[in-house]
């Protein structure tokens, strides 16, 4: 039996436990402690629409350099129970280093024992077993036991004097152990530390969106919970008091999507995040938004349907429900953000869009991307500024006044001399419900115009390769670092990728980039690939192959590798 | 303040000759003109129906929006700009059918919006079929053997949820109807005003009449402050009694309980965006 292994420059760790084990609890100290050794960090987590039981795993890469994709290879792999053996088998290699504790695992296969339970019950109970596992992967990685104590103290300084003592006890002797195995069986772990990685941001998705939304000036969020799209309701609702934000928890998604609406009436600057089920229930509200032009955020985080389909779990299904949704004609604008630092500026800049246009904007996210944090060399700034777009009223003031562009100032009550008047029913400029034709079809030409100004203001797909590519990839949204990734892998030069962060409408020479190439491959995480309809329905080219993955979980990079 | 501060120059009435909503309407004109109530800081919002066209027929601000959801926008509104005076009113089908989710979580919220419901025990726009008040046995081009449902009974849910105010009045009784709507404005936190309005074109059954004769006015042996009584009252069987059922002065209030105000008191519009709590926070991150 050896356990002789190099891992060189990335490695990654997997582990899995029951619901309530306390696998994020570990995540979240490794993760701090590889990032505060100067190590870059990826985490994604994979888990059980269930709060008790089942399995859950979380990804930890740590690399000598920049990383933010899944990968399926399992380097290190740390089950906290015999189900997570089971649950991650097809991941596990001749290659991969398992290390838990057998006496739990109940397991004859050939696992590197550490005896966690045993060593955790001479500190004081089993609670300690995940500190001293935590400890023993800074062993192996060769982390300074003073950065572990140091991030104990971060983690536990507000606890009283013996139960970080404890933790620093547990975490040392599962360091020592950590180390000791290193040298027994001869395991090799080889990372270049940068200190710059130190004081980098480590930011996940939803951390993203909801920061980005409140630098774009958001003061309201009326939402309904609903995995994967809470995250951002509750980072809101932790700091709604600092940041001047109006968190209300609606009775339902209708309510949500209704009050945020009300608000931007009054003066508001407000956004609903929610997923798939309850934004079908928003349906009538968004079509409410176009009708009575009011500005509206959409955080629609997706997750794989039908119905309540897999509630944890990760999906781009939702693109043609976003694009179509809502009775009648009106116009719209859907970001999809694939990295935390576009997720930042979708959101900040749905605002200025929204406010701007008088229109939904949507930022199409979904489980993977959310729950998926990395450390990260740059992050865009906070602007001072926020434009806003309302107007003081005179007293003459008519909500639809007809203009050149189709946009009419937007009044709020309460500024200005004018009384704002907004109906849902076919309105006259004024606001007052009519009937006639002629109102009716100036006042459908006056929105749709709007949809004519919007590619002028939209995000061009970022580009990545050399002229003369012979293969071009197509990508939006979450799937953007796995993309990426697989073509560095690959390593084939005339491979190019084009990187939407913004679906609709689109903007730029999406069609001239697709001629040039021979071949256009457009990846997407759902069933049907509905980026591939929209590109033909936008550019009239189809694409001539499609990579879609459509399981409940992210892309890995070798699956790209594979397919692209 | 003149009784035509809120009259408009012109306006199509969509509303047939002799239907209550003419009686509500002009009873609203007056009381907001009484109460000199400031244009520019009054908005009305409502659904869909034939009651809630009414704000298109005043001068003031307004968010006709959709069928059933008047107070999700209403509350928003109020949360939004404290400084606004907030009625939602709209039809009964609209506030107690379509919207009644939104209903009883406007009451378990409390926001200080007067909620103003035309109760035709029909549904007017669409012609004449049921509504969630109409009685057993009412015939309709659906219900054709008559309603066999239980009539929702609004006043007695509220009380259950312990509304801050909650009254019905019939239009027909202009004099009561106005004071109690009156106090229902003034009213700190959400006041519940159920109206009885006859519809005359579809509801041959609760005609004006028909309201005179089976309704009778709560006097000065009624304590509003006592929610057992109120209940009591809410259920009765016989006559429906009419006034104020309960009062629940100095229920917090939703808004004023909101953590944007502890330490700003202005209106969201009004503040400045303030970039450092956001770097604050993004510099968390980095830490
Ligand atoms: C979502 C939706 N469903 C149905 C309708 C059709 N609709 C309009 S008004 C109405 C009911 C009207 O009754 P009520 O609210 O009591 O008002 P009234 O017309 O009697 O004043 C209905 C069903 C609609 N506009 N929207
Ligand atoms: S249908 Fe009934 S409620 Fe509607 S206007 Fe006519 S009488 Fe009034």
């Amino acid at each position: 039996m050896s356990f002789e292994r190099t891992f060189r420059d990335d490695i990654s760790i997997v582990l899995a436990g029951e619901a309530g084990q306390g696998v994020q609890t570990i995540e979240q100290i490794l993760t701090r402690l590889f990032k505060q050794a100067g190590l870059n960090v990826f985490g994604t987590k994979e888990y059980m629409s269930r709060v008790r039981g089942g399995t859950n795993s979380t990804e930890i890469r740590v690399a000598s350099f920049p990383i933010a994709a899944f990968v399926n290879r399992v380097d290190i792999f740390v089950p906290l129970d015999a189900k997570a053996m089971d649950h991650l088998k097809p991941r596990l290699t001749d290659k991969t280093l398992t290390v838990g504790d057998r006496e739990n695992l109940k397991t004859e296969k050939e696992i590197l024992n550490a005896p966690f339970s045993k060593m955790a019950a001479g500190i004081g109970g089993e609670l300690f077993s995940n500190m001293i596992a935590a400890g023993f992967l800074a062993g192996i990685l060769h982390i300074e036991l003073a950065i572990v104590y140091e991030v104990i103290q971060y983690f536990f300084g507000k606890k009283s004097a013996d139960i970080i003592e404890k933790n620093c006890t547990a975490a040392k002797q599962g360091l020592e152990f950590g180390r000791e195995a290193c040298a027994k069986h001869r395991i090799h772990c080889e990372l270049k530390r940068d200190p710059e990685v130190v004081g980098q941001i480590m930011i996940s998705g939803h951390e993203a969106v909801a920061l980005g939304a409140a630098a774009g000036g958001c003061n309201f969020i009326a939402s309904y919970p609903m995995s994967p799209s809470t995250g951002v309701l509750t980072f809101l609702a932790q700091h709604g008091a600092e940041l001047g934000i109006l968190v209300e928890q609606a009775e339902d998604e209708i309510a949500a999507m209704n009050m945020g609406l009300g608000s931007w009436y009054a003066g508001g600057r407000a956004m609903v995040t929610t997923s798939g089920g309850g934004f079908a229930l928003m349906g009538e509200g968004l079509s409410l938004a176009g009708a009575i032009e009011s500005p509206m955020v959409i955080h629609l985080a997706q997750r794989p349907g039908p119905a309540t389909g897999l509630p944890t779990r990760t999906e781009q299904g939702d693109l043609e429900l976003a694009l179509y949704a809502g009775h009648g004609e009106f116009p719209r604008v859907l970001l999809a953000p694939g990295t935390v630092q576009d997720a930042f500026l979708c959101a900040s800049r749905a605002f200025y869009l929204a406010d701007k246009y008088q229109i939904p904007v949507f930022i199409l996210t979904d489980q993977y991307v959310l729950d998926s944090f990395y450390n990260a060399e740059e992050f865009p700034s906070v602007s001072g500024e926020v434009t806003y777009f309302v107007v003081q009223t005179g007293s003459d003031y008519k909500r639809y006044r007809f203009t050149e562009n189709g946009i009419s100032p937007r009044g709020i009550p309460g500024f200005g001399e004018g009384i704002v008047c907004i109906d849902s029913d076919e309105h006259d400029e004024g606001g007052y419900i009519t009937e006639d034709s002629d109102v009716r079809t100036a006042m459908v030409n006056k929105r749709l115009k709007k949809q004519n100004l919007l590619p002028e203001d939209a995000m061009a797909p970022e580009f990545f390769g050399k002229e003369g590519y012979k293969k071009l990839v197509l990508g939006w949204g979450s799937t953007f670092h796995a993309i990426r990734e697989a073509l560095r892998r690959k390593g084939e030069g005339d491979t190019a990728f084009l990187y939407f962060k913004q679906v609709y409408p689109l903007s730029g020479k999406v069609a001239e980039y697709m001629r040039q190439a021979k071949e256009v491959v457009c990846a997407e995480n759902n069933a049907t690939g509905q980026f591939a309809k929209l590109i033909r329905r936008e550019t009239g080219l189809s694409v001539d192959r499609k990579v879609l993955k459509y399981d409940g979980l992210p892309f890995s990079v070798e699956d790209l590798v594979a397919k692209l | 303040m003149e009784k035509t501060a809120f009259e408009l120059k012109e306006c199509d009435v969509a509303w047939c000759p002799g239907c209550g909503n003419f009686g509500i309407l002009n009873l609203m004109k007056e009381i907001l003109a009484e109460l000199s109530a400031d244009p520019q800081k009054l908005v009305f919002v409502s659904g869909i129906g034939q009651a809630a066209k009414i704000p298109q027929y005043m001068k003031v601000h307004y968010f006709n929006g959709l069928h059933g959801r008047a107070l999700p926008p209403a509350t928003a509104i109020k949360a939004t700009n404290r400084e606004l005076t907030v009625i939602a009113e709209s039809g009964d089908g609209d506030m107690y059918g379509e919207g009644g989710n939104h209903f009883l979580h406007a009451i378990r919220r409390n926001p200080d919006i007067t909620n103003i419901v035309h109760n035709n025990m029909v549904y007017g726009l669409t012609k004449g079929q049921a509504s969630p008040t109409s009685e057993k046995g009412f015939k309709t081009p659906i219900q054709v053997n008559g309603v066999i449902l239980e009539p929702f009974n609004p006043l007695a849910i509220a009380i259950a949820l312990d509304a801050s105010f909650v009254a019905r009045v019939f239009v027909g009784f202009r004099d009561h109807a106005k004071q109690i709507l009156k106090k229902a404005i003034l009213h700190k936190g959400y006041a519940l005003v159920d109206v009885f309005q006859p519809c005359v074109t579809f509801n041959k059954m609760n005609t004006y009449q028909w309201f005179r004769e089976h309704t009778y006015l709560l006097d000065d042996s009624h304590d509003p402050k006592d929610r057992t009584q109120a209940f009591g009252k809410a259920t009765e069987a016989g006559k429906w009694p009419l006034g104020i059922f309960y009062q629940y002065e100095g229920k917090p209030v939703f808004e004023e309980q909101l953590s944007v105000y502890a330490q700003d008191p202005q209106p969201l519009f009004q503040r400045k965006f303030r970039k450092e709590p956001v770097e604050q926070l993004i510099r968390k991150l980095k830490e």
